[in-house]
């Protein structure tokens, strides 16, 4: 296993870790107004500190690391769930209507980044977490389209699926038996990399207000809280900043190092 | 070529007819009457009913797709609902900011990652594209709204170099106006620059093993010489297009960098809208996003054609 694998995995886990760890216990109520102990920097009580209202922002980085993980795995969930079947479907069917429709499709989603998905549904239904999940959800479906038909239609090729076909399995059985289980490394390095995007994406859309709204913590709303303290509170923005960063390069290195350890060529050529 | 580009502007056309019927569609499910939200709970019937006759709400739902469209096309955007100013006026004015703040993003995003990836792709292995390459990892997990928000701290409180927010204006001369946008412009191109830096670096190591540069070695050049003359050339084909693919991201990216620099941009245009209600306003933006990503997009396409024929003929 590279270093990079353990690493990310390591921070990755951390990450994991202290969200679940708040459903069962935080150092306080994150949610505990606290105005005399307001501003705090780090200190042996707070060791993260406190915000404007004296709440604990170590308990606030915990729960908050549970709105970004489960609105990053949730729009992973979307895009894969939807994206993979969409990807078999149209390398299964290459070059057939089905396959330019889905293209064409996935080209069109392509051109609404997640921010304009986002103000689009904000505008209509209203700024919520499940608003960012969708937003982030739907942005993700072409990823996951692209890469699976992109390694299917390679795997069409090759001789193991020409004698499933002689033996007249029908090409969603194929799909779901063969191809299939050939690309899940692939689409489980692409979901640690959407993974990361949608912590960011989670954080940005939080940030401008379309994201998590209060009183449920998000680090996004926690940095927008902080701007205008910034000058005479910088821990309100330095402490959800590190935690955003520390995931993301987390999942990215855990990203690269599955790719290496999961493709055979960069196994033997280490080796 | 021709074909091709005929072909791609065709399946250009048809992308922005469906992304406009989308957008349309997706505005009409907002509950609500504008005409209502505009007048108050207690406005007249009649005067509501005026309103609504001036604004084309009166009309089906195909008629004023029609009338949208057609009018875009002409330029015309409609009104705003809040402000009862014409929308593309408004947007032509939000424009003049968030455009330069993306070409200047770009610039610095490219200014920063051709010497990274060149630099790192010449030392592969060693130390300097070791810290090449830890840098471009934390630069692409590096929030740039908090990356903006640590250059207002250090570049704009501590040291007093910039304004913290705010647009100085063209009128106050280019000197000013790119002065007002160098922080928000470092923040847009840091992630972006990341990126390319990688590609670029990955770019340069694919060529450095394709045969003509074994051949450029052989005639007597140097590793140096063979990359600067050969290698940068050939690259540069994959890393353009992640240049016109960044230009879309930088767009949408500018949104939220306005917010924390206070610019009078297309991202506050949008938010301003959204809080008010002002579906028209909404909707003629994200149209002009989704405008831009796909005709740069399409631009893309069409120069990368012009520059690899083998791609005109696959398609």
């Amino acid at each position: 296993m590279s270093r990079n694998l353990i690493l990310g995995a390591g921070l990755s886990s951390l990450v994991v870790l202290s969200a679940l760890v708040s459903f069962v216990w935080t150092p306080y109520d994150y949610a505990a107004l606290n105005i005399p102990a307001k501003l705090q920097t780090p200190n042996a009580r707070h060791w993260l500190g406190t915000d404007h209202f004296g709440r604990d922002m170590f308990s606030m980085i915990m729960v908050g690391a549970r709105t970004s993980i489960a609105v990053a795995l949730l729009a992973v969930g979307i895009g894969m769930s939807l994206g993979v079947p969409l990807g078999l479907a149209a390398a299964a069917r290459k070059g057939s209507w089905l396959d330019e429709l889905i293209m064409r499709g996935n080209d069109l989603v392509f051109a609404f980044p997640s921010l304009v998905i986002a103000i689009l549904i904000t505008a209509v239904f209203g700024a919520g977490a499940v608003n960012a999940i969708i937003a982030i959800g739907i942005f993700n479906i072409p990823v996951f389209a692209r890469i699976t038909r992109g390694a299917a239609l390679s795997l069409w090729e090759r001789e193991f699926i020409m004698a499933a076909r002689v033996a007249g399995k029908s090409a969603a059985h194929i799909s779901a038996e063969h191809i299939l289980p050939n690309v899940a490394n692939l689409l489980i390095v692409q979901g640690t990399i959407q993974f990361s995007l949608g912590i960011l994406a989670e954080a940005g859309l939080s940030y401008v207000g379309l994201g998590a709204q209060p009183p449920t913590p998000s680090w996004g709303r926690m940095l927008a809280d902080a701007q205008t303290m910034v000058s005479f509170a910088p821990h309100l923005a330095l402490i959800p900043g590190f935690a955003i960063i520390l995931t993301v390069l987390g999942l990215n290195l855990m990203g690269d190092g599955l790719r290496d350890w999961l493709d055979p060529r960069i196994r033997v050529a280490r080796s | 070529m021709l074909r091709y580009s005929l072909k791609r502007a065709f399946s250009l056309a048809i992308s922005l007819a469906v992304a406009s019927l989308v957008i349309f569609a997706v505005i009409e499910i907002a509950p609500g009457d504008p005409a209502s939200f505009m007048l108050g709970v207690n406005a007249q019937p009649d005067t509501l009913a005026a309103l609504r006759t001036e604004l084309g709400l009166d009309q089906s739902k195909a008629e004023r797709y029609i009338s949208w469209i057609t009018g875009m096309l002409r330029g015309d955007f409609g009104t705003s609902y809040t402000y009862r100013t014409p929308v593309s006026q408004m947007i032509a004015d939000r424009m003049w900011v968030s455009l330069p703040l993306a070409l200047y993003a770009l610039a610095l995003s490219t200014a920063i990652a051709f010497p990274a990836g060149i630099y790192a792709a010449s030392r592969r292995g060693k130390v300097g594209d070791l810290t090449v390459m830890s840098a471009t990892q934390l630069g692409v997990a590096i929030p740039n709204f908090w990356f903006a928000m640590m250059l207002v701290l250090v570049f704009a409180i501590n040291l007093r170099w910039f304004n913290a927010g705010g647009f100085a204006g063209w009128d106050k001369g280019l000197a000013a106006g790119l002065h007002s946008l160098t922080l928000p412009a470092i923040a847009l191109a840091l992630p972006q620059a990341a990126i390319l830096a990688r590609v670029m670096r990955s770019a340069l190591l694919d060529i450095l093993g394709e045969d003509f540069m074994r051949t450029a070695r052989a005639k007597g050049l140097s590793r140096r010489q063979a990359l600067w003359r050969h290698g940068l050339r050939n690259a540069l084909i994959p890393v353009l297009t992640i240049i016109g693919l960044q230009f879309s991201f930088l767009l949408a990216g500018s949104i939220i960098i306005e917010q924390v620099f206070y610019l009078p941009g297309l991202g506050r245009l949008v938010f301003q809208a959204i809080s008010a209600r002002d579906l028209i306003v909404v909707e003629s933006v994200v149209m002009l996003l989704v405008f831009a990503v796909i005709t740069v997009n399409f631009l893309v396409d069409l120069a990368y054609a012009a520059v690899d024929p083998r791609l005109r003929s696959r398609t």
